[in-house]
């Protein structure tokens, strides 16, 4: 068994409102960053598996954020692993 | 007399509430820890509001996994009628006894204030005793009371009749700014058979005579002369 460091990002669905991303953007205008665009503000979950290779600790955080650390219904994830 | 069940999280803070409503609604009320898996016979359950876990990764996701929960699922799918108010709704949610999901109030701030609620739904455990259309003054108090599901969901509870409460102005008419962004101004929704019932109001503060509005105490006596009229329900 090898430990995996994981890396989980949650975002809120792409065309649902996300009031936070757009009040961080008016800050960010307000600022004179009148480039930036497009803000989503989610969650970034770090944790620590052990597992015999690099796919089967991607397929056990896939299954932690099914389960618990996205909601399906408004969220999307992401998931990176590397030798912890 | 007819026995509900109020459960405890770590967190919880409008259980007395519910409780002090089912009993003034007449019914033998007491506390489930969420710890316990004993529903003590209850003929009805009540989620109540608060921020279990501290509203931790999203409200009600983690409270959703607490062992009551499993009892609660099973009591529910028999046809046993459960309440959520407020973090109880988006316990429901989360747990995927309600369709959809609660988000961040749409002008971020927490909105402590009365409302007013259409009657929208009748057909439920917790709404028999009102009539379509009554108006209704009780609190809302959340953060995340916006009421958001897919367009397909939204056919479906509008197709089968499962929207129970709407927010609507003061004066019944059209509101002047929305309360938190719901999708359709939606504030309760209802499981098929009307058995489980989601709301982010509160009518558990709106059940008392010395508090000037009983507005909500229909939602606890509702519950107790209820029985199951569509097909399929109240298996157990």
């Amino acid at each position: 068994m090898t430990n995996f460091k994981v890396h989980v990002r949650v975002v809120p669905r792409a065309g649902l409102l996300d009031p936070q991303g757009q009040a961080v953007e008016h800050a960010l205008t307000a600022l004179g960053f009148r480039h930036a665009g497009g803000v989503r503000i989610g969650k970034a979950i770090e944790l620590q598996v052990e597992a015999e290779t690099a796919d089967a600790a991607r397929l056990q955080a896939r299954a932690m954020c099914d389960k618990l650390l996205a909601n399906p219904v408004t969220e999307d994830y992401l998931v990176e692993v590397e030798r912890g | 007399m007819k026995r509900v069940a109020v459960v405890r999280f770590p967190g919880s803070n409008c259980d007395d509430d519910s409780l002090q409503s089912a009993r003034r609604a007449g019914a033998e009320a007491y506390y489930v820890w969420h710890r316990e898996t004993d529903l003590q016979r209850a003929d009805a359950v009540i989620l109540p509001g608060g921020f279990s876990y501290g509203d931790y990764l999203r409200s009600g996701a983690i409270a959703r996994f607490s062992p009551v929960m499993a009892s609660v699922q099973r009591f529910a799918q028999a046809g046993g009628p459960v309440l959520g108010i407020c973090n109880g709704f988006q316990i429901l949610c989360e747990a995927g006894m309600l369709p959809g999901a609660l988000m961040r109030n749409s002008r971020l701030s927490f909105v402590s204030r009365p409302v007013a609620l259409r009657v929208e739904q009748t057909d439920t455990a917790f709404t028999n005793l009102y009539s379509r259309g009554d108006l209704l003054r009780m609190p809302v108090a959340h953060g995340e009371g916006r009421y958001a599901a897919d367009a397909e969901t939204l056919r479906r509870l509008e197709g089968e009749g499962r929207i129970v409460v709407r927010y609507v102005g003061l004066d019944g008419g059209p509101l002047a700014e929305t309360i938190n962004g719901s999708l359709d101004e939606i504030a309760g929704i209802a499981s098929p058979d009307g058995n489980v019932v989601g709301l982010m109001p509160h009518p558990d503060r709106a059940a008392d005579t010395a508090l000037g509005n009983t507005d909500g105490l229909k939602f606890f006596t509702s519950v107790l002369d209820w029985a199951p009229a569509r097909a399929g329900a109240g298996a157990g």
